[in-house]
């Protein structure tokens, strides 16, 4: 049997997926029994989460749209997280890197393409400074960053709303819009007929950067040596606050840079009134990428394929869209649970070293 | 500012102080007892929105308000332990286990509201009545005092005892030992033979009462419907409390004071011509303040404690 010689390592990888399949089928387990109270057709509802984003090349590309934003948010938390800081000023960030890029597609001058770029690093710029906030509070006083940040979100939401307010907002528009956007300024089509953008691409692109940053350069090196053992990486001369520092810079700068691709993607106005929930999703995406960048796209699919599926099953059976909420919290939860499964692992981990051993250690 | 003046020196600015604090001193006091504890719990926040909605149905179709209150309790207590079953039992980092349960929070009652009175903004279609108010028979004779302090929803006195309960149970009784030992020296703790784990279940299941109180004050106190994230960041608010009070009862209590002192002032303030955005903001800006001169003044008696040891 093959499977008998299977080495230890090779396992944990095939346990790593038969535990994200188990939480899975769990989630949607009981999701379905909870479904199944407020609707007479539970079979079909969850027929139509299944199978609705594939009902049309327009709702399959509207996943991949959703799918932008939530890898940006993903990436963001997932550099501030590896520098072990629960900072989740992402939210705010986002939201005040995408005011910031619809102002400058309002006001600036110049050819689109210019200010296109000029607005995406501006956007990063004020998403940096916001997601700095919590790391100098943390490094000069020790104030939890996690608890600053969640207050700082609330203060970026009604600051960033007072400025749109008073330089950006469209009088004449019914509800609370800003002016358009200039002709030009917008992320070109990709597709035709549906909405999906450059900002894929970019997306791409910060995926790929993120990914060589944490794990091919010695920045990121020392980024997770810091994250994973403080005092070691102190004791090995590393500048912990320095690396702490950039780390939560540049969170905010990939944060900012997905708030302005989405704005410039997907609006010609700018008309957020509310924190958009970005950055929590972006610490559900972790979790379920398991904190590799990597890994974050595909997680933020997964999310992106229920929401939009969940969209369509509230359309088309009447069963409300919110029910993804306890699909993602159940899955996350499972996946995060180390215990999850854990008597198995270590059985079979036993097994598995027992056979190597009798077998004379060969693989 | 004559008017400004004259609005925050009413009688109706400090009540309204009062009613503002309510849910933060009773989600604060769950947070100083799961701190203590050594659990963070960001949960509370789901906690409080989950116990609201259960509290308004349990009233609507059940035996009224007093009804909805205890099912609202109950269903604190139920979350809370769930969250600790995920982080105990399961092994998930607390942070994550609260992340998530708060977007399941979120999510799922929006769920069941929309399953129960097909409305996916509010309940108030429900018709789910309120926690009575009271008059404090002596003080409400008291002419200033008695305007302030009398006539408030039962729940803001059962809070303000709850300070009080809180802190006997933290500092006078063995179960305040246990709890406070669970977060400062939790091998302490086991080395004389009491469970942690049992030890953070009962702080939590504790949170989850004052937790669900929170909530049900809420939905049937301070409005008398539920609606979609209607606790908006409160349960945020008082996990900064208790970081600003240091994780003592009175403190956390005072520092939801002072957020409600500021979201109480800015609705004095919309009166005047300061932006409103801005008058909105005030009230977390202040959190953040408060917690850094919470820490610059910690950090410096650490300082001073090194260097007294360093001299010796």
């Amino acid at each position: 049997m093959k499977s008998k010689k299977m080495s230890v390592g090779q396992f944990n990888v095939w346990f790593e997926v038969l535990r994200f399949v188990l939480a899975i089928i769990i989630a949607f387990s009981i999701s379905f029994i909870i479904m199944s109270f407020s609707t007479d057709a539970p079979f079909a509802a969850i027929g139509n989460l299944f199978v609705g984003p594939l009902t049309s090349i327009r709702r399959f590309s509207t996943v991949l749209e959703t799918m932008i934003p939530l890898t940006f948010a993903g990436l963001a938390v997932s550099v501030m997280f590896k520098a072990n800081q629960f900072n989740l000023a992402a939210e705010g960030a986002l939201f005040m890197g995408a005011l910031t890029a619809a102002i400058l597609a309002i006001y600036m001058p110049g050819p689109p393409i210019v200010v296109i770029i000029a607005s995406m690093l501006a956007a990063g710029i004020v998403g940096s400074l916001v997601c700095a906030i919590p790391g100098v509070l943390k490094i000069k006083w020790n104030c939890s960053e996690m608890v600053v940040s969640l207050m700082l979100n609330y203060v970026m939401l009604y600051f960033g709303t007072y400025i749109f307010n008073q330089v950006a907002r469209d009088p004449d528009s019914a509800y609370n819009a800003s002016y358009k956007f200039r002709e030009g300024v917008k992320l070109s089509n990709i597709l035709s007929k549906t909405r999906l953008h450059t900002g894929l691409i970019i997306m791409v692109a910060f995926v790929i950067l993120t990914y060589v940053f944490i794990f091919k350069t010695k920045w990121g090196y020392k980024l997770r040596m810091t994250g994973s053992n403080l005092h070691f990486a102190k004791c090995a001369g590393i500048s912990v606050a320095g690396v702490i520092m950039s780390s939560q810079l540049i969170g905010g700068f990939i944060a900012g840079v997905g708030g302005s691709t989405e704005m410039l993607g997907m609006y010609s106005r700018f008309q957020w009134s509310a924190l958009p929930g970005y950055g929590f999703d972006g610490v559900i995406l972790n979790i379920l990428a398991k904190e590799n960048p990597a890994y974050i796209p595909v997680a933020a699919f997964f999310v992106a394929y229920l929401r939009i599926g969940a969209d369509y099953m509230y359309k088309q059976s009447g069963v409300a869209a919110e029910i993804v909420a306890i699909i993602e919290g159940l899955v996350i939860v499972l996946v995060a649970a180390t215990a999850f499964l854990s008597k198995f692992r270590h059985r079979m981990t036993t097994k598995l070293s027992k056979d190597l051993l009798t077998s004379g250690g060969e693989r | 500012m004559s008017n400004v003046f004259h609005a925050i020196f009413s009688t109706t600015f400090l009540f309204s102080v009062i009613r503002v604090a309510t849910p933060l001193i009773l989600a604060s006091m769950g947070a100083v007892i799961t701190s203590n504890a050594g659990i963070t719990n960001i949960g509370i926040e789901g906690v409080m929105l989950v116990s609201a909605l259960t509290g308004v149905f349990a009233s609507a179709f059940g035996f009224g308000p007093w009804f909805g209150f205890i099912i609202s309790i109950i269903t604190g207590v139920i979350c809370s332990l769930a969250i600790g079953y995920v982080s105990m039992s399961l092994k998930t980092d607390s942070v994550l286990t609260c992340i998530a349960f708060n977007t399941m929070a979120i999510g799922g009652t929006v769920y069941f509201m929309y399953a129960v009175v097909k409305d996916k903004g509010t309940t108030i279609a429900l018709n789910s009545g309120k926690l009575p108010s009271v008059e404090i028979p002596l003080i409400k004779d008291i002419p200033v005092l008695g305007d302030i302090l009398s006539n408030h929803n039962v729940v803001s006195y059962i809070a303000l005892l709850m300070i009080l309960v809180v802190y006997i149970l933290l500092y006078k009784t063995p179960l305040g030992l246990r709890i406070r030992s669970a977060g400062k020296a939790p091998t302490a703790l086991s080395s004389v033979g009491v469970s942690l784990i049992k030890t953070r279940y009962i702080a939590l299941g504790i949170s989850g009462i004052l937790g669900g109180m929170a909530g049900a004050f809420m939905s049937m106190g301070y409005v008398t419907w539920f609606s979609k994230n209607m606790t908006a960041g409160r349960g945020f608010i008082a996990l900064a409390a208790d970081a600003i009070g240091n994780s003592t009862p009175v403190g956390a209590a005072l520092s939801s004071l002072l957020f409600a002192v500021a979201e109480a002032l800015s609705y004095s303030l919309q009166i005047t011509t300061v932006p409103p955005e801005l008058v909105q903001m005030l009230p977390y800006l202040v959190t953040i303040v408060g917690l850094i001169a919470y820490s610059i003044r910690k950090s410096s008696l650490v300082k001073k404690e090194r260097l007294k040891q360093a001299v010796k």
